[in-house]
């Protein structure tokens, strides 16, 4: 019988077969690391006088913790300070590559190690962070992992696992393609608002159909990216021809008759055609318009032109609860109209929406318009490179000329762990991942939307689509 | 790690679905580069409300924390686990879990016990209708017992074996040492290193 893309790059990384209820043996191609989720980890190999094992396979970058404006300077917090030179010392100590703050290469690890050509089809990676789902986008199997498993992979370079389930999402429309101003950011939306944040529970997401396939490979990353607010262990996409054109000519890609053995190879990583999925859910894309979150999980949204939804109307009891508990959190009344709903803040960025080709579809929105009063808007690339190439593009004047904030890299407001924090009760627009509650600071309201959206609420200071408008 | 064989303490119903680990531990919290003293960080922004279940008595001195389903969801940060052992957990009871969240309570002996829904609710009643009853969560038996209420729990057989004889994933691991270098041997040499080009 044939086997499913996952099966195909779980296979060829078995380093041991598991017997009965013991896990396979998974060895690991590429892992990222950062300074939240790592120190301890390697406190814990200090202390029982063990190496890394492969530190040419580990790269390090300071993302979560570190400030978007002045980064010459040193860090004025000084926890975070103090997590970052361990973050320093413990790669120096270990020989690990590190990206630190102010180096042309650093930035959120998952926009890094796409840029860089290291994520390649067929690869395993591992992070300790739950969006390493992103580079599922390039049909290699990567999922974030706890502390104690990122000291595991140091220690050892692979992972137990037991086998992970398959679903595929079905992606289609009669022609292909989304409506304008529709982003794969609203593909992923709807998706989990389908399946519901437990729905890809225990499962490996293979995207796929026509729709998928005319996806940029940002945008693929996008999808992939959310893979884990579905609750799934990671996203993957089957490379093609569009994989192989983002790869070539990167920094760390197969070169000269390396290239065309890897792209040949690359070819058979797609799901056979007599293979089957453990599960199957089909999404609609052709009546799919922006879509919008209204309460506390990523699975709480509904299209823009939509309304508040009321919790009387749903049936489960737990569901109906959480929809309470949600609405009184985020302040809203049940039947409001989403237009309608006010934001005091947008942040356009995130190791889901902070690539080039979102900073571009946020300026396109923006160019000659002034962000509204009373509205701060917050833009933070994914990457130093990416604020490189929006400089070269002229895009921090657009945003700049419209009265944004054009910051440096990191993950910034998506979680706040650095300055870049909602004051309580303060909502926002946010082109990041989660909505969870005091994700963007405590008290904070986050409403999940496509940079396409957030630019056009900085303009109008209400949830807008670019139809919305002059 | 501590073998885990059974736990018996006070019960706290925890009436909410979808506990994701930024409602276990914020953010703020991880900046830390110890390995203990995260308990003052657990649920931080509903303990700021007097009416939350961990600052009842005696639900405060609880042990088995008793949650609604998704469980964990979210973020990946170990933290979470971390946060709820600091503070006395040694068990959650939970009808789902994050994925995530539940590989990592196997890893630091926190028990992520897996019950129908129904029988949390009922669970739920009777901690509610009782505060201070004690359960007793017996990993031999896969059971969770509350006065005379017997319920059973799933977990995976392998995180079952490697919790009840304390058993550390990296010394299991360092037995494959051969099979490894084994297989590192046969890697293609047009994989990519990190090392700058």
């Amino acid at each position: 019988m044939g086997r499913t893309l996952t099966e195909k790059v779980w296979e060829d990384h078995l380093v041991h077969s598991g017997e009965g209820a013991e896990p396979d043996l998974l060895y690991i191609d590429l892992h990222l690391v950062h300074e939240v989720t790592t120190p301890q980890a390697f406190e814990g190999l200090r202390l029982a006088g063990r190496r890394v094992r492969r530190p040419d396979l580990t790269l390090g970058t300071e993302d979560h913790n570190v400030p978007t404006t002045d980064v010459e300077l040193p860090i004025a917090d000084p926890v975070s300070r103090t997590q970052v030179e361990t973050m320093r010392s413990n790669c120096a100590e270990f020989g690990v590559p590190l990206y630190p703050m102010n180096h042309a290469e650093q930035g959120i690890v998952h926009v890094v190690g796409p840029q860089l050509g290291l994520t390649q089809p067929g690869m395993t990676v591992v992070c300790g962070d739950s969006h390493t789902s992103t580079h599922g986008a390039f049909g290699a199997l990567a999922f974030g992992i706890g502390t104690s498993e990122v000291e595991h992979v140091l220690a050892t370079q692979t992972l137990p696992l037991r086998r992970f389930a398959t679903m595929a999402i079905n992606v289609t429309s009669p022609d292909g393609r989304l409506r304008p101003g529709v982003t794969s950011k609203d593909v992923v939306l709807a998706m989990i608002a389908q399946i519901g944040t437990g729905g890809g529970q225990g499962y490996v997401l293979e995207y796929r159909g026509n729709v998928i396939e005319n996806l940029s490979m940002e945008a693929r990353m996008t999808i992939c990216n959310m893979s884990i607010e579905a609750g799934a262990r990671a996203g993957m996409i089957a490379p093609d021809e569009t994989t192989f054109a983002y790869l070539k000519g990167r920094d760390h890609a197969p070169q000269g008759a390396d290239w065309d053995a890897a792209v040949a190879s690359w070819r058979e990583l797609r799901t056979d055609a007599d293979a089957t999925f453990d599960a199957e859910v089909d999404i609609d894309a052709s009546a799919l318009t922006p879509f919008v979150t209204w309460g506390t999980n990523p699975g709480q949204g509904v299209p823009l032109g939509e309304r508040v939804p009321d919790p009387a109307t749903i049936v489960d009891e737990n569901e109906r609860a959480a929809a309470e508990k949600a609405l009184a959190y985020m302040d809203l009344a049940a039947g409001t109209p989403l237009r309608e709903v006010a934001v005091d803040t947008v942040f356009v960025g995130s190791c889901t929406n902070g690539r080039i080709e979102d900073l571009r579809a946020a300026a396109e929105v923006i160019e000659g318009r002034k962000v509204a009063d009373g509205v701060r808007m917050l833009v933070v690339p994914g990457s130093m490179r990416v604020r490189f190439q929006a400089e070269a593009e002229g895009l921090d004047a657009v945003f700049t000329a419209a009265g944004a904030d054009w910051r440096s890299a990191g993950c910034s407001m998506c979680l706040g762990m650095n300055p870049d924090q909602l004051a309580p009760g303060e909502r926002s627009a946010s082109t990041s991942n989660r909505n969870f509650e005091g994700r963007q600071g405590r008290g904070s309201r986050t409403h999940l939307v496509s940079p396409l959206v957030a630019a056009a609420t900085a303009v109008r200071g209400t949830l807008s689509s670019p139809e919305d408008l002059d | 790690m501590e073998p885990f064989r059974s736990h018996t303490g006070i019960g706290v119903p925890l009436r909410r679905s979808n506990v994701d680990t930024d409602q276990i531990i914020p953010a703020v919290y991880l900046k830390r580069v110890t390995r203990t003293g995260f308990e003052d960080g657990l649920f931080h922004a509903w303990r700021q409300q007097p009416d939350f279940i961990l600052n009842i008595e005696p639900f405060s001195r609880g042990s088995v924390l008793v949650a609604g389903p998704d469980f964990g969801t979210g973020s990946s940060r170990e933290h979470a686990v971390w946060a709820l052992q600091d503070y006395g957990f040694r068990v959650v009871i939970a009808s789902r879990f994050g994925d995530i969240f539940r590989g990592n309570s196997g890893k630091q002996g926190l028990l992520a016990a897996q019950v129908a829904q129904p029988d949390v609710e009922l669970l739920w009643k009777l901690l509610e209708n009782d505060p201070g009853t004690e359960v007793t969560v017996d990993l031999m038996e896969k059971t969770v017992q509350a006065r005379d209420l017997t319920v059973a729990f799933g977990i995976d057989d392998y995180t079952r074996w490697r919790l009840l004889e304390g058993l550390d994933d990296i010394g299991l691991t360092l037995r494959h040492a051969e099979d490894i270098a084994a297989f590192e041997a046969t890697r293609l040499a047009r994989l990519p290193v990190t090392s700058a080009p």
